[in-house]
């Protein structure tokens, strides 16, 4: 463990849910995704979320990443209450402090790995000069450098998913969030990408927040909190995996 | 940290990087972009060519009566009944045309004319042609001249010589290469002369021709007349009049012997007056009219029994006219370019569907909606314009080479390429927001769900 990087960013608190509840339909067809979570998350952490299909995870990442909102209870980031936030502004918290990988890539066809990578640049209104420099760095720190003209059906599997680590931390974002990373890969690439995040949390203090079934993925997180039933089951610390 | 977000910019940069944007989209699906253009570029094409062509029709048309003398008043036989002429109404006769030339100020100069169509030849080769019967100042009132030879000498016109002045088109149909002048050629013509008439009788023609006429109730004789005549002049080439009709092809001989030899009457079908520069057409025409209503013994209760137009009139008429139909092509046209505008709208529909997951994407990695919704926007204006820009360069190719088939003058119309082209962009404006729109107000999370 880098107790030098764990210092830095220890204690400063970064999000915070109290009682989120998130309701689908109304009446009779209601579904309860979320039934009252309380978490806590610090600056720096590694977390790994765990739990069955339809526990909640996938909708409590999707409130913490502010793509959804919850029905009830208060989410805080940065000490900002996020649910009163308007759709505007929760997409500019988005922009300047969040990451996002997905599972299924998500890159941009046809479009070359570089300019997937600028992509999130863009946005920011970055000059052409400054896109392509730390676009070139992020993919470097992703261990793509030479291929940032394939475009992702040129790619394997993990390069793709590194292109969209690069895409994610191009912005330097506060929190990354990783909604199943490594589900689409084989276990030699998962665990490829799975040093690559740590590596990112580690050295550069990356807060990360990841979805993943496997234990294995799970084993590289600090801390793993799993999913029951809409509610937070268990939440304990875990060794880090080097 | 070394790690920090970089501040925003803002303006300028936004501006650009929303073009980049939609010109890396265009350049990832080049196939897709050319579909959606066409529309606009045919719709584009198609109202400039119509505009540019119209408007060289136009200008033609005012060259060419320019060319025949705008200020040129037209005095016809018969009541004003629209255009043409009346029939039954008496003739006019030479005096008719000298007492205009004496009587009238400001006159320049009177032709009177009477034409047939008649069918020429030289040796083995006949062209069907217009024959005139007119004097030296017919030349001068339609603005022709001589390219060689000469025109009619006072006493050829005087005593109706066997003599002919021919345009281009005859010359190049029965000599070919060969010089005219001097050769001769023989006019075969018909009189149209009626029973009942005013007293002029085929008796006066010494062609050789039988008749014709079947004398159905006896009332018209119909007589086969030629005429062998000297060509003495070549007229200058005008070419294809707006009509198009063929300037050159016809054959001028004196009045005198039109009458006598083609014709036989002393009739004269139209009266040519050419009004002094600087002066009132207007004047002039009434000048004429009280003349001819007195000659012609009206009284002051009769309508007239003749009809004297001014040139200026058929100007304004005839451009009136192409004007109109240019409008009315245009509209067609422009409907075309609003289709064009409907097929943009449908593929961008189309293409937000098919791009739902990489709107998804851009709204994950924090793009507002309203960047969403102009990069779609600009995506439309940039493809529409760019439909208008290749849409002008057909245009004013296919409008140069049809131009010059149609024998038209191309004339560049700055305005209409300037409107066609902000009209292209706003198409792209008005139809692609509503696809822009339906892109904007994706939920993140489903689009990026969407396969």
């Amino acid at each position: 463990m880098n107790m030098v990087a764990f210092t830095q960013t220890d204690n400063q608190l970064l999000i915070e849910l109290r009682g989120v509840t998130k309701v689908y339909g109304t009446g009779q067809a209601a579904m309860h995704a979320l039934r009252g979570v309380d978490l806590r998350i610090y600056e720096g952490e590694f977390l790994a979320v765990m739990g069955p299909s339809g526990s909640g995870k996938s909708t409590c990442m999707n409130i913490l990443g502010c793509l959804d909102t919850a029905t009830a209870g208060t989410y805080r980031f940065k000490g900002i209450e996020v649910n009163r936030l308007t759709r505007q502004q929760r997409t500019k918290l988005r922009r300047f402090y969040l990451g996002f990988v997905f599972q299924g890539f998500n890159l941009l066809n046809r479009t070359s790995a570089l300019e997937n990578v600028e992509l999130p640049l863009i946005y920011r209104g970055a000059s052409a000069h400054e896109r392509r420099e730390h676009a070139l760095q992020a993919l470097d720190t992703v261990g793509l450098r030479g291929w940032e003209s394939h475009t992702p059906g040129e790619l394997s599997g993990g390069q793709q998913q590194r292109v969209a680590i690069a895409r994610a931390i191009v912005t330097r974002p506060t929190v990354l969030f990783a909604d199943e990373p490594t589900g689409n890969l084989d276990s030699a690439r998962s665990h490829e990408i799975m040093e690559l995040l740590t590596g990112l949390n580690r050295n550069r203090g990356v807060t990360i927040v990841m979805v993943t079934h496997e234990p294995d993925m799970a084993a590289y997180a600090k801390r793993v909190i799993r999913f029951v039933d809409g509610l937070v089951a268990s939440d304990e610390p875990n060794g880090g995996k080097t | 940290m070394p790690w920090k977000t970089k501040p925003v910019r803002s303006g300028n940069l936004v501006f650009w990087n929303t073009l980049l944007l939609a010109f890396r989209e265009i350049r990832r699906n080049v196939m897709r972009s050319v579909l959606t253009i066409l529309g606009i570029v045919i719709g584009v094409a198609a109202v400039i060519v119509m505009v540019t062509i119209g408007g060289g029709a136009t200008v033609q048309v005012k060259q060419q009566i320019a060319s025949m003398g705008s200020n040129l008043l037209m005095v016809t036989p018969g009541k004003r009944l629209g255009p043409g002429q009346s029939t039954g109404s008496i003739p006019f006769k030479e005096s008719d045309a000298a007492a205009i030339a004496r009587e009238v100020n400001s006159v320049k100069a009177v032709a009177p004319l009477s034409t047939q169509s008649a069918k020429a030849v030289f040796g083995n080769q006949n062209w069907s042609t217009q024959v005139a019967g007119s004097n030296n100042r017919y030349l001068q009132v339609t603005n022709r001249s001589i390219q060689s030879g000469r025109q009619f000498t006072d006493s050829e016109v005087r005593s109706g010589a066997a003599v002919c002045l021919i345009g281009e088109t005859v010359r190049a149909k029965l000599f070919g290469g060969q010089g005219a002048i001097g050769e001769k050629i023989r006019l075969h013509g018909t009189s149209t002369s009626t029973s009942t008439g005013t007293g002029t009788s085929t008796s006066g023609s010494t062609g050789t021709g039988s008749s014709s006429g079947t004398g159905t109730g006896g009332a018209t004789t119909t007589t086969s007349t030629n005429l062998s005549c000297e060509v003495i002049g070549l007229l200058t080439a005008k070419g294809q009049s707006t009509m198009g009709t063929d300037q050159d092809d016809f054959v001028v001989i004196p009045l005198a012997a039109y009458q006598r030899r083609l014709a036989g009457n002393q009739d004269v079908g139209i009266i040519q007056v050419s009004v002094e520069e600087g002066v009132s057409t207007e004047k002039v025409r009434q000048d004429i009219v009280r003349l001819l209503r007195d000659r012609r013994h009206l009284s002051p209760s009769d309508d007239d029994n003749f009809n004297v137009m001014d040139m200026k009139e058929i100007v304004k008429m005839l451009t009136g006219t192409t004007q109109m139909m240019t409008a009315l092509l245009s509209a067609v046209a422009a409907v075309s370019l609003l289709v064009g505008g409907i097929g943009i709208m449908n593929i961008m529909l189309v293409s937000v569907t098919e791009r739902t997951r990489e709107i998804g994407i851009r709204l994950a990695v924090g793009a507002l909606e309203s960047e969403v919704l102009m990069q779609f926007l600009v995506e439309a204006v940039v493809l529409s314009s760019f439909g208008g820009v290749i849409g002008i360069v057909l245009a004013l190719t296919t409008s140069v080479w049809l131009a010059g088939v149609l024998h038209v003058p191309f004339v560049f119309n700055a305005g209409i390429v300037v409107l066609a082209f902000l009209f292209s962009a706003a198409v792209g404006v008005i139809f692609g927001y509503f696809p822009a729109l339906k892109a904007a107000r994706l939920d993140p999370i489903e689009a990026l769900r969407h396969e």
